[in-house]
């Protein structure tokens, strides 16, 4: 993890250095300065902002949705072979632009034309498009990029973003990955032009855990899953031998806490991801259920059983702290999700004869209900943004609904049998949840965007459910 | 020839006292045992069936009364369950030495989390009441499996209903 964690704070250095640190880099873009302007002429490095802090024309901004990008197959300066799963440098120089053409266009974000089909630029051509034949095909935007292999065996890969009307770069990132972790520069590049062109903050290089569900609705078999924020890169963490449930990723992608049958109770354990271990986060005969990180990974929030009463309580995840109990009213409180700054929870309650959702404080004060749209509101889950919670709604069919934090600007993402459990993007634009077919029981991931309009199904080797998107990865 | 109709009369009662606790619940769910050659006038042995104070003797004696039900979002014991724990207590008042688990469930049309949480609640229902009827809470424990675990697999209401449960399982 710690060598992973490196070579991405590097490739930030990269987005201004990747010529100075790598002297058979395309042309020259001299630019130290991880914050220059793009409007200082296409020789100046752009910025590679993670907050999005760039500023510069765009051709039409209103309309990002709609611009035409073209996607490169990138470029390499020698086609050698590597140690990544996609074959040499050539390959990966197709696999990556491949990548970063089905990010865009899978998220119903732009309308990506390439890498099939379009003119392959020379590896020289990479800091130096040829615009007027990207304008002759109508691009408005183009995306080029270039793959090298390292000595020590890691890739370094750039990738580069021109406005074909203004002829001039809008940004550029470079970045040196492991063999192992080709696919993340995709996701970095993907990222660099959707926040460019979005003003969003960036999603794409995030990961999913997940429930993998196998087996018939009367002997379903669960097991605890991750996968990339594309799909790929699945892998199982459990056997199946005992059910998994509600999986949740720390922020720092190290642990995931989740609800085991393990040892009959249903109780929540943690899962260390380095050393494939796990351990309960309480010594508990009381079953427990629902587990939440606090954004900064120091509590954990879990609910606990006792004779049938259930409440939310916090724990330090650092272990050896008293569990400090949040609720206390007879009935059912359950679930939370924290506010981005951490100040206050959100989480679901039946105190008033039906699960409803409820506001307080991180220490517990300041109880208050939010829903009141008639029905059932539960799974709450406020967004990284902080500006939307996301809910199950329970009205007859179950379905995916977004509030203000106040309880207002209710409104439904999502018109099915059975959807429920929305997690958020890390940039809370879009949000993924579980879909039930009747009957069958079958279980899969979907994600829908805020507006509703943009719904599609995640590809996932078996049925899944139970959805936790994880943050940017450090 | 004469072993028929020595043992006959003590069958004929043995038979007449399986019919009588049918009529008591819904239609049993094993036939009683072809009368082989008998070896004994001692009707009512346990040869004939489960080994008493066993989990197979529980479900056979309790004839559906091992499980009540719920309407939906509701974990109250009504007077149809109070008959099905007062039979439930009685067995367990037999045999003093026995523990059980109560299993409580949900059906699907609820969130996971709180069908956890809803399936314990239910689960303590059952459990409390059978306390109240005289059985020893250290002999009782509860499991909830929420929605993860339907008896009945339809989408509809007969389905859910059939799934709001809990099921009172003894430990052999």
């Amino acid at each position: 993890m710690t060598a992973r964690t490196l070579s991405l704070v590097l490739l930030l250095a990269l987005a201004g250095a990747v010529p100075a640190t790598a002297q058979d880099a395309p042309a020259a873009a001299t630019s130290p300065a991880a914050t220059a302007s793009p409007d200082a002429g296409p020789d100046t490095g752009v910025a590679v902002a993670e907050d999005g802090g760039l500023t510069g024309s765009v051709s039409d901004e209103s309309e990002w949705q709609d611009l035409g990008i073209a996607i490169t197959t990138f470029a390499t300066d020698a086609d050698v072979p590597t140690r990544t799963n996609a074959g040499t440098t050539a390959d990966l120089g197709r696999a990556l632009s491949q990548i970063i053409a089905a990010n865009l266009k899978n998220n119903g974000l732009f309308k990506p034309s390439g890498p099939q089909g379009l003119p392959q630029p020379a590896y020289a051509q990479v800091q130096a498009p040829d615009y007027p034949v990207w304008s002759m095909r109508s691009a408005d935007m183009l995306v080029q990029g270039y793959v090298r292999a390292n000595a020590d065996g890691q890739i370094t890969v750039g990738c580069y973003l021109y406005d074909v009307a203004l002829k001039q770069p809008l940004a550029k990132g470079g970045w040196v990955v492991a063999p192992a972790d080709w696919r993340r520069a995709a996701h970095k590049c993907s990222d660099l032009v959707y926040s460019r062109l979005s003003g969003e903050s960036p999603f794409f290089d995030s990961r999913i855990a997940y429930i993998a569900e196998t087996g018939p609705k009367g002997h379903r078999m669960k097991r605890l899953a991750v996968m990339d924020s594309d799909g790929a890169n699945h892998r199982y963490l459990t056997s199946g031998q005992a059910t998994a449930l509600t999986p949740r990723y720390s922020p720092d992608y190290r642990k995931i806490l989740y609800l085991s049958y393990l040892n009959g109770q249903p109780s929540i354990y943690v899962y260390d991801l380095a050393s494939d271990t796990q351990q309960l986060i309480t010594r508990n005969t009381n079953p427990t259920f629902a587990p939440r990180w606090s954004p900064d990974g120091k509590w954990i929030l879990y609910s606990m059983a006792t004779s049938g009463n259930t409440d939310i309580y916090r724990i330090s995840s650092a272990g050896g702290g008293a569990a400090q109990r949040l609720t206390d009213t007879p009935g059912i409180d359950i679930g939370g999700s924290y506010s981005p700054d951490g100040g206050q929870i959100v989480f679901e309650s039946d105190r008033s004869g039906s699960q409803q959702v409820y506001v307080m404080n991180a220490d517990g004060s300041n109880q208050r209900r939010i829903s009141f749209f008639g029905g059932r509101s539960a799974t709450p889950e406020w967004s990284p943004r902080g500006d939307q919670i996301a809910f199950t709604h329970i009205a007859g069919n179950l379905r995916v609904a977004v509030m203000r934090p106040d309880g207002g600007g209710m409104r439904y993402l999502t018109d099915s049998w059975q959807d429920e459990a929305p997690t958020w993007s890390p940039n809370g634009r879009i949000i993924q949840f579980f879909r039930t077919t009747r009957d069958s029981g079958l279980t899969s991931i979907w994600q829908v965007d805020l507006t509703g309009r943009n719904e599609r199904k995640l590809p996932t080797p078996v049925g899944a459910s139970d959805p936790a998107w994880g943050p940017i990865r450090p | 020839m004469h072993t028929p109709l020595k043992t006959g009369p003590s069958l004929a009662i043995l038979a007449g006292a399986l019919a009588l606790s049918a009529c008591a619940s819904k239609a049993p769910k094993e036939l009683p045992p072809e009368p082989g050659p008998a070896t004994s006038t001692d009707a009512g042995t346990g040869t004939l069936g489960p080994v008493p104070g066993s989990q197979a003797d529980f479900v056979q004696v309790m004839m559906g009364a091992d499980t009540i039900y719920f309407d939906t979002d509701r974990y109250d014991v009504d007077s149809a369950d109070q008959v099905a724990l007062a039979k439930q207590a009685q067995w367990l008042a037999r045999y003093p030495a026995k523990r059980a688990t109560i299993e409580g469930h949900c059906d699907e049309r609820g969130t996971r989390d709180y069908n956890l949480a809803l399936g314990e609640r239910r689960a303590n229902a059952a459990k409390n009441y059978l306390v109240s009827l005289g059985i020893d809470a250290g002999r009782l424990s509860t499991v909830s499996y929420g929605k993860e675990r339907p008896i009945a697999l339809g989408s509809n209401e007969q389905a859910w209903a059939q799934n709001r449960r809990a099921v009172t399982v003894t430990i052999d």
